[in-house]
């Protein structure tokens, strides 16, 4: 058990030295060195090495018996009684995984008079939907959500559980996992199947973004994995859809909670609806100060879009953190992205690379953001910008 | 009051760049630090127990070069310091971690408050918190980003969400997961500074936090990484030059094009 | 320099680094505009524990010595010279309780300081005694238990934000320069107020004003040392502190040196960054060299006084007088290097040119400074001739 290196095998390549995350591996002699204080089993090198020189063995333990779980579930998403987006963008992704296995689609509803919810999952794909109505589910709170989740999974047993990964499911899902002991995958970017052993293929970025992983859970069930807004497509309504509701109640024990909320409040700074914008305008370092703002604030006021920023511009105190674009902000997709002063760092790129047009005005020509942008300028934003607000102001006109 | 702060070191994310050569990290000169969103967990510790007394303790499971983090802990005022450090951790997925974290805390014991970062800069996971309550079976609140009140039994605090904020109150003991809005971490004292050279940093084993093996490790962790790869790079596109009046023309276009309906 | 300092001397370099880059450097140049004092900023060295880094641990400093005073105010200069001196002028304030106070004085004072309670300021300084020190004309006349000062003084560092003020007054003019005597008085003492702030060159975040003694009175308990003291208190704190203005100009031109090797480097002309070009190396070259010569010299100095050493009135002078004049070298050219940018308050190298001038002036002038050094140099070798 644990990672070995083939001395054999070996040729002293040095690849595996450098693919390491960790720094883990040196070289002694020809021979590649794996520091077991530093290693976390993460097997880059395994598959960086061309000879299969490096070896990762884990025990195989199936605990219980994992072929009895069958089923994709999505859990709703629902706030003040209305359905999230992110839901359907999880059953547009969930359709596909289910269809890949052969299995049921499935949606889990909790909230309070909630039950007209379930028509929306049924238009969006659901062929079930698992509805718990109770005045004590009217919020998300910790304990009753996760305690009724753990119930359903038990009791019906879904091989793979999606659930959107905002402030709300990350919270409720990380208790599930460890309650259940199964294994969570956060901030899934890809999720496919592996048909031959029904498995949940999920990918994510680690290190700010600078690598991907791939992720299983074999030997655990359900598979479960977070998925961020506007990350997957959403699934394409059709109103004749039709599907079963199953009602499911549980007594006060299960929907008890040792937390209460005493209040909740919307405020208007954080509706900016960046993650809706169909374009958004956004600035970073090269905007030189927090006045500059107000250059992007008309554009984006002239089409209707929102503006970002990159967390050079919020660490600097330029912009509020609801307007940060990125790996630790929001994650956006609009049609048109247009980066002034970004330079492109990758954690930035995590956070809108899959903008339809992304339009990169900068006044340095190496900026790494003009690897990824659609329409790369070298120049001024200071006088680009107000030009095109002009231009596109007559237009709407 | 006798709170725990859950820190963990991890490499400056911020500073890691990819080798366009080999497609791989470039791992020198990026130094590990004390994860960014566990300063404010310490802060917050430590204010906590300048407000109402008590003692701070910083836990960490790590390396043994994760004791550098704790010290950084204690330069900012934590009394005490404990490194959960043993081969028997190595690849832990945030299960395990919760579970050796929580084992941890469970035999130092009497904890009324337990502080988190949102989440760590490299696997932005935001699990491992979560999991330790669940762990304990103690309540959470995540992502708090104020305490307007707290007194030995119970708490009041501001909760941030997508939409804005929530009021929430909890009794003790809790975790909490804590937001960069809440405090801003202060700059370590020099009697800190010598405190935190000085100290010694006590080290637990996997037989000395009393935890099940088959919950540790590679072994106790339900997910595994079959493959790490770096992203394909988004294709770059087009240059546009010109004079301001043409390059402006041309994004006009390209919006027009993208926005039809709108433009 | 710093494999030769200890862990501890480390410390306060990392420290004092790190409250420069993420407290003083981001709001330098507001201060700069404003001309404000930097209250919240001595608020955060204070609760790093490094106001008092060269006040005995009894009374409550952290007992280091001039090296250790010299460290942080580097630290703090590469940022903001004018932050950095408030800071700096305050253990010049200090040192004639530090060396000459009794411990009833050192008692009340001390502590206030080293936790960054309070600030001290060193008034010595009038309109016809710059250079000339010796014609001071504040007098100290005494009545009873008291004394009554009755004076002006000129261009006092820290003037009016500073608490605690060790000042230099005549009580004897017959007895000439050993007719002078050094007291405390306290901020808010009735007969004592402040001149109007004055607009300078540079340092413009450091308060400097009149000090206006008007029939003070202060208990006679607030003398320092013996009557007829005055000078010695006031020589002997200057080799103290002459250094920590050095370790001012050093800071100063690091900091002046380092915007002006991120500039060339990024600057294109002809095609190439203008650091390909060799006049510009050779600049940066010499500026270099001379930073890091006089950094020698200001800590060889600091060291000296804190190894005990009596005879340090040569050094001291030495370290001051070098490093302000390279501080003026390296900054103008540091200016020179950014050419029109350069000069533009928008760009942040102007400012460190005007910082500097003043570390060539201050403390005694660097003419001072020369005679000090001769006097020094010669009397060694009359000693050498017995």
């Amino acid at each position: 058990m644990g990672i070995r290196v083939i001395v054999d095998k070996c040729v002293g390549c040095k690849l595996c030295i450098r693919s390491c995350p960790f720094g883990a591996i040196s070289l002694a002699g020809k021979t590649a060195v794996i520091d077991l204080d530093k290693c976390n089993l993460c097997g880059a090198c395994v598959d960086a090495c061309k000879f299969k020189a490096i070896v990762l063995q884990k025990e195989k333990k199936p605990a219980g018996d994992i072929s009895a779980y069958k089923g994709v579930w999505v859990v709703a998403e629902q706030y003040r009684g209305v359905i999230q987006s992110v839901s359907f963008e999880l059953l547009g992704k969930g359709r596909e995984l289910a269809d890949k296995l052969g299995a049921e689609l499935c949606a889990v509803l909790m909230g309070d008079d909630i039950s007209h919810g379930s028509s929306e999952l049924f238009h969006r794909g659901a062929g079930k939907v698992y509805v718990v109505d109770s005045p004590k589910l009217k919020h998300y709170q910790s304990e009753p959500y996760s305690k009724v989740l753990i119930e359903l999974i038990n009791e019906y047993k879904p091989e793979i559980v999606l659930c959107g990964a905002t402030s709300t499911g990350r919270s409720l899902i990380s208790r599930v996992a460890v309650k259940i002991n199964t294994g969570l995958t956060a901030d899934c970017t890809g999720l496919d199947i592996d048909p031959q052993r029904r498995l949940l293929l999920q990918t994510r970025p680690a290190f700010g973004g600078n690598i991907m992983a791939t992720i299983i859970c074999p030997n655990h069930r359900p598979q479960m994995a977070t998925v961020r807004h506007k990350v997957m497509k959403e699934a394409v309504p059709d109103l004749s859809r039709k599907g079963q509701a199953i009602r499911k109640s549980y007594d006060d024990e299960v929907l008890s909670s040792r937390t209460k909320i005493l209040d909740i409040a919307e405020e208007a700074d954080q509706k900016i609806n960046l993650s809706e914008a169909d374009i958004i305008v956004s600035g970073g370092r090269g905007l030189g100060k927090g006045d500059n703002f107000s250059i992007l604030h008309d554009l984006a006021d002239t089409v209707g879009g929102a503006v970002g920023a990159s967390r050079a511009a919020v660490d600097a105190d330029w912009i509020s953190y609801s307007h940060q674009v990125g790996q630790t902000g929001k994650t956006v997709c609009p049609k048109i992205y247009i980066a002034c002063g970004i330079s492109g760092q990758i954690q930035h790129l995590a956070g809108m690379s899959s903008s339809d047009i992304i339009i990169a005005i900068n006044k340095d020509p190496d900026a790494p953001i003009f690897r990824a942008a659609n329409y790369g300028i070298v120049g001024d934003l200071f006088e680009i910008i107000p030009v095109l607000t002009k231009k596109l102001k007559a237009l709407l006109v | 009051m006798n709170i725990a702060v859950c820190i963990k070191q991890v490499p400056d994310t911020a500073n890691v760049r990819i080798d366009p050569k080999t497609n791989t990290l470039i791992r020198q000169g990026v130094v590990s630090i004390i994860n960014p969103f566990d300063m404010y967990a310490i802060e917050e510790a430590v204010r906590t127990k300048e407000r109402l007394g008590g003692r701070v303790t910083a836990i960490t499971m790590g390396p043994p070069q994760a004791e550098d983090a704790l010290r950084e802990a204690i330069s900012m005022g934590v009394d005490e310091a404990v490194l959960a450090s043993d081969r028997a951790f190595a690849g832990s997925d945030t299960w395990a971690t919760s579970y050796t974290l929580a084992c941890t805390i469970s035999k130092l014991g009497g904890f009324d408050i337990i502080f988190c970062g949102k989440q760590a800069a490299d696997g932005d996971t935001a699990q491992v918190g979560p999991g330790i309550s669940m762990h304990l079976g103690i309540p959470q609140v995540t992502y708090v980003k104020k305490i307007e009140e707290l007194n030995a039994s119970k708490a009041r605090v501001e909760r941030m969400t997508e939409e804005g904020y929530e009021i929430i109150e909890t009794p003790l003991p809790v975790l909490f997961t804590v937001v960069k809005e809440i405090n801003q971490p202060r700059i370590p004292s020099l009697k800190g500074k010598m405190r935190a050279r000085s100290s010694d940093i006590r080290v637990m084993r996997a037989q000395d936090i009393g935890a099940d093996e088959r919950f540790l490790g590679l072994n106790g962790s339900p997910t595994q990484v079959v493959k790490v790869f770096t992203p394909p790079p988004r294709e770059g596109g087009v240059m546009i030059t010109g004079s301001v009046d043409e390059i402006t023309d041309k994004i006009v276009e390209a919006i027009k094009n993208e926005c039809k309906p709108k433009f | 320099m710093s494999y030769l300092f200890t862990e501890e001397q480390k410390m306060i370099r990392d420290l004092a680094r790190r409250i420069a880059d993420e407290k003083i450097r981001p709001v330098a140049a507001e201060y700069d505009e404003k001309e404000e004092f930097p209250w919240p900023v001595l608020k955060v060295i204070a609760e790093s524990d490094l106001s008092g880094i060269y006040i005995e641990e009894k009374y409550g400093g952290m007992g280091g010595g001039v090296t250790e005073l010299c460290i942080a105010t580097e630290e703090f200069s590469k940022a903001c010279g004018g932050i950095a001196v408030s800071y700096a002028a305050s253990a010049l304030g200090s040192y004639p309780i530090i060396l000459y106070g009794n411990e009833e004085q050192k008692k009340k004072y001390l502590p206030d300081i080293a936790s960054g309670k309070k600030v001290a300021a060193f008034g010595l300084t009038e309109a016809g005694a710059g250079s000339d020190a010796g014609a001071v004309s504040t007098t100290a006349r005494r009545e009873g238990n008291y004394y009554v000062l009755n004076g002006v003084k000129q261009w006092i560092t820290n003037g009016g934000e500073a608490e605690i003020y060790t000042i230099v007054a005549m009580t004897d003019k017959t007895k000439g320069s050993r007719g002078a005597s050094t007291f405390i008085v306290e901020k808010g003492t009735p007969g004592f107020e402040f001149g109007k702030k004055e607009k300078k060159l540079g340092i413009r975040s450091s308060a400097t004003r009149e000090l206006i003694f008007t029939n003070c009175r202060i208990p006679k308990e607030n003398l320092l040392g013996k009557e007829g003291m005055g000078f010695i208190v006031a020589m002997k704190t200057f080799d103290k502190s002459r250094p920590g203005i050095g370790a001012q100009a050093v800071g100063i031109a690091q900091g002046a040196l380092d915007h002006a090797l991120n500039y060339a480097k990024e600057r294109v002309q002809f095609g190439k960054p203008i650091s390909s070009f060799q006049g510009i190396q050779f600049m940066l070259a010499d500026m270099g060299t001379k930073i890091e010569a006089a950094r020698a010299l200001v800590y060889y100095a600091a060291g000296l006084i804190d190894s005990g050493a009596k005879e340090i009135s040569k050094f001291s002078a030495m370290a001051k007088l070098y490093a302000s004049d390279v501080a003026m070298d390296v900054t103008t050219n540091a200016v020179q290097i950014f050419g029109g940018y350069g000069y533009m308050r928008d760009y942040p190298v102007e400012k460190y040119m005007r910082d500097a001038k003043i570390t060539q002036i201050y403390e005694g002038t660097n003419q001072i400074q020369r005679g000090v050094i001769a006097s020094a140099l010669i009397k060694e070798t009359l000693k050498k001739a017995d």
